[in-house]
């Protein structure tokens, strides 16, 4: 360590080469945020307090349901790109690559159990 | 692990408190960070009184009027005091700017004075900028070509020329990328607001045959995309540029080459 030149410690390792797709997927899932979370607010917002079955029969109709199921899909999507930048930036060494597997994991679990769950419902 | 608080050995401590000027009527309180590597003490906050009405308007005036007249031992970094050569970048008031174009009259209160932060302290006010300067260096700070001809001057248009304003008048203080808590954290791989902007200048500079070369080199989660658009480089730029705009131009030069 102590006979590495400066320039050598700059360079590191030199480019990975990625890193664009990341953030094109960040943007990507951002907008489709941004048209999904009000569709989503004002979709989900009048069903709120109602009965079971009037949740579960409102649901079971095709936009709800499809709307639901995209901002959950896309929620997810977004959560995973972030939560794995924002461990690069604090979390280092063994701990950050076994943290990012399980926030991976987390995020398709979350995505499947509510797809899952709002398939049963309109199905 | 990202440190969230000092280590033991850089916790600051209270200093010594210098005497009064004798006979001033206008004394203003400077505390600044002291950190001498020789005496193995922690670092401490000294005290000084300035007597202002035989002081310049500058903090830079007054860390001379300290260095000449109370206390030798005060180390910093200054040449050309007027903000051209970048090397009395310093934390002034919580704000890293250069010393000699930052007036006394902005500060409300006392004149709180630290080296940029989370950098390694040489001595005092000196930040140890080794690492900073390779990575500018690693990003080929110069015109690349690859034609041989014109062999005398390369011409560029007013408009082409135009797009280094706002890029090119970098000092390279190393105010931005220390402000930025992205380079704090990641600094070893992330290139930092400076070096970007440094990078950007090149790759838009028409005369230039390496722009897919520089960009393939910034093509890297951390060299790059460890910028979060948390814009304290441009807050705090002493020559008013807007580092975030040029690595913000940098990315969506990557997402044109792909998308």
């Amino acid at each position: 360590m102590a006979y590495l030149t400066d320039r050598k410690r700059a360079e590191g390792m030199g480019s990975a080469k990625s890193g664009t797709a990341h953030h094109w997927s960040m943007m990507v899932s951002s907008v489709g945020l941004a048209i999904l979370i009000p569709l989503f607010i004002f979709t989900f917002g009048p069903i709120l307090g109602s009965s079971h079955a009037e949740v579960v029969a409102y649901f079971a109709r095709p936009f709800p349901a499809i709307v639901a199921a995209l901002t959950i899909a896309a929620s997810m999507m977004h959560f995973k790109g972030g939560v794995q930048t924002l461990i690069e930036d604090y979390v280092h060494g063994m701990a950050k690559k076994v943290t990012i597997i399980l926030m991976i994991c987390l995020s398709y679990a979350i995505a499947a159990t509510g797809i899952f769950a709002i398939a049963r419902i309109a199905l | 692990m990202v440190q969230l608080t000092l280590p033991k050995n850089s916790r600051i401590t209270v200093g010594k408190t210098w005497p009064k000027p004798e006979g001033a009527q206008n004394v203003r309180k400077f505390q600044i960070y002291r950190w001498n590597p020789d005496d193995g003490k922690t670092p401490q906050v000294d005290t000084y009184f300035v007597d202002m009405d035989k002081c310049g308007p500058m903090v830079l005036d007054a860390l001379i009027k300290i260095k000449n007249e109370i206390d030798p031992t005060l180390t910093f970094r200054r040449s050309c005091r007027e903000g051209i050569c970048g090397s009395c970048a310093m934390n002034i008031d919580g704000i890293n700017t250069l010393a000699c174009i930052y007036g006394m009259d902005e500060i409300k209160g006392d004149v709180k004075i630290y080296p940029l932060p989370h950098m390694p302290v040489v001595k005092d006010l000196i930040p140890d900028l080794t690492h900073f300067y390779a990575q500018h260096a690693s990003i080929m700070p110069w015109l690349e070509t690859t034609t041989n001809r014109p062999r005398k001057e390369w011409r560029q248009s007013i408009e082409d020329r135009k797009k280094l304003d706002g890029l090119y008048e970098c000092v390279m203080c190393a105010s931005c990328s220390t402000s930025c808590p992205s380079y704090w954290w990641n600094g070893d791989k992330y290139l930092g607001p400076a070096a970007l902007l440094h990078a950007y200048r090149w790759i838009i500079d028409s005369r230039d045959e390496a722009t897919g070369v520089r960009l393939d080199e910034l093509e890297d989660p951390f060299k790059l995309y460890r910028c979060h658009t948390i814009m304290n480089c441009t807050k705090t730029c002493p020559k008013g540029l807007n580092p975030a705009k040029a690595i913000g131009a940098i990315k969506k030069m990557m997402v044109e080459r792909q998308v």
